[in-house]
């Protein structure tokens, strides 16, 4: 069964310097507030794996916790760069990052493979790209039954994943609701899990095939309200669209962006 | 008498009319975004869009500022988890039309989104591949809508992220189980597509008072043109209106308004 912690505990719990750690959430419910407590909790030399690093990596890249970066969208949606990961990988501030990078398809298949137990994931995909020549977990194999030419990805097993969900009930099983994205998945494929939850509730009133995570299959609980913004929570609050747009200023420049982490990061504490 | 419109304007509709009622669309964030939203609320309603978040069949009000905005899921017929939308609707074979803009394209249409310079000292770091490498080769055809200039259209990519004809224009050949790949692409100045035979983007269509002297200016190789060169149609009245209503609604609404 699933510990409700507080994220404090969750985080200082299960969450190793040098761990690899996948925190996702497909643009919708990323778990932001477990993204800061790991900030404030100067947890370093992480192997952060997500599919878009999102605002999230980039703080925590910018706040040095970050030594390996895995990932297959490493922009801010709609708006343009993430800064702070550029600054890590062109100048290598506030230290240098290792960049392994996979195409939406095969990280998604890669997850998929972590959570069915598989050493590896298996598309038809990577045809013409030069991906393969500067990502060597990229390999080609030969369908055995038809001969034909399939990418290779090793599966992704973190020894942490945190998610966030709408909401938990008391026995800790978890529901998701929207766009789930490979929340289920990235849960599956991890050693322990934290999931971060909007509120827990009597009753989750999930319908019968709704995404429903049992607390078994989960290490850790913590409450965090409002733990996804400025990404969202549906049925809970918005994107905050305004603060994805803004953030590129902040991010740009390194001072602002150290003082933004002052004040919205380590002066603040775990909910 | 002649409407007035910009050039960004008169690329998204021609991009829009690229699109048809019957396509089923998996389409990327910005201008394909733009360009199939506009479609389905003017010639095309019935269009089925589709986006890498797992919205099946979604009817944003607003265009979404991200691949996974709200609007998206609550507007769609269903909404999917990421590997589904990749393997079974992707993969499998569901996807008529990949939209997808870039970066840098150059002469076979291969897209860079990737960087600029050297892969490990780069002179400028792109986002990345995202779902563009799978969706180029898995979709039936691809359209691509770009703004047209000469840091844009290079020679050669400096990095393949997503491929269209490849280095030689024959990546596509004798590959099983792939698309067409890139049949169109639509620029602010013109409509380009690939030369039957070698691949080469040749152009098809200049934009009214477009001249070939500024597409030759904005292209980094020796561009041609089609012997049969087109002028594509001017925007409509309706096609603007729509197109305007829909970017106001879109700029207010990320405002925060």
């Amino acid at each position: 069964m699933a510990d409700f912690l507080s994220l404090q505990e969750a985080v200082s719990t299960h969450i190793n310097h040098g761990d690899t750690v996948a925190m996702e959430g497909f643009t919708h419910l990323i778990p932001f507030a477990a993204g800061h407590e790991i900030i404030r909790q100067e947890i370093r030399d992480l192997t952060l794996i997500r599919m878009t690093p999102d605002l999230i990596y980039d703080q925590m890249i910018g706040a040095g916790c970050a030594k390996k970066l895995i990932f297959s969208w490493g922009g801010n949606p709609g708006v343009g760069s993430l800064h702070r990961l550029r600054d890590a990988v062109e100048k290598g501030w506030p230290n240098s990052i290792e960049i392994l990078e996979h195409s939406h398809a095969a990280m998604a298949c890669a997850y998929e493979a972590g959570a069915a137990g598989l050493p590896l994931a298996v598309l038809r995909g990577y045809i013409g790209s030069d991906l393969p020549k500067v990502n060597e977990q990229i390999k080609f194999i030969e369908c055995p039954f038809t001969g034909e030419r399939l990418a290779a990805v090793p599966s992704v097993r973190p020894d942490v994943t945190v998610i966030h969900a709408q909401r938990a009930d008391r026995k800790g099983n978890v529901l998701i609701e929207g766009i789930v994205g490979i929340q289920k998945e990235v849960v599956l494929a991890a050693k322990r899990s934290i999931v971060t939850v909007e509120e827990i509730v009597d009753d989750l009133n999930a319908g019968v095939n709704a995404c429903v995570l049992p607390s078994w299959a989960i290490t850790a609980i913590a409450e965090a309200p409002k733990g996804a913004s400025p990404s969202y929570a549906l049925g809970y609050y918005e994107r905050d669209n305004a603060f994805y747009q803004q953030w590129d200023g902040i991010a740009r420049d390194r001072e602002t962006f150290q003082t933004w982490l002052q004040e919205n990061v380590f002066n603040k504490g775990a909910a | 008498m002649s409407l007035e419109y910009t050039a960004s304007e008169m690329m998204s509709i021609t991009a829009a009319r690229a699109l048809t009622n019957d396509m089923t669309c998996f389409v990327g964030i910005g201008l394909p975004s733009e360009a199939a939203n506009l479609a389905r609320l003017t010639h095309a309603p019935d269009i089925t869009l589709i986006y890498e978040s797992g919205t099946l069949q979604t009817r944003p009000d607003v265009l979404p500022l991200s691949i996974g905005d709200g609007e998206l899921c609550e507007s769609a017929l269903t909404t999917v988890s990421v590997p589904e939308m990749f393997r079974y609707w992707l993969q499998g074979g569901h996807i008529s039309v990949g939209f997808l803009g870039t970066a840098q394209i150059d002469r076979y249409a291969n897209l860079n989104t990737t960087l600029i310079g050297d892969y490990r000292a780069p002179k400028v770091r792109l986002p990345g591949g995202g779902g563009a490498p799978e969706i180029a080769t898995n979709a039936r055809e691809v359209f691509i809508t770009v703004k047209h200039s000469k840091r844009t259209f290079v020679k050669d990519v400096d990095f393949v992220t997503t491929v269209g004809f490849g280095r030689d224009g024959k990546a596509r050949e004798q590959v099983p189980n792939i698309g067409r790949g890139p049949t169109v692409v639509i620029t602010d100045l013109c409509i380009l597509k690939p030369e039957p035979g070698t691949n080469e983007l040749v152009v098809t269509a200049l934009h009214p008072n477009v001249t070939r002297e500024q597409v030759i200016e904005a292209t980094g190789w020796e561009i041609r043109f089609a012997e049969a060169l087109a002028t594509t149609p001017e925007p409509t009245s309706n096609e603007l209106e729509v197109l305007r209503d829909l970017k106001a609604r879109t700029h207010a609404h990320h405002a925060g308004q």
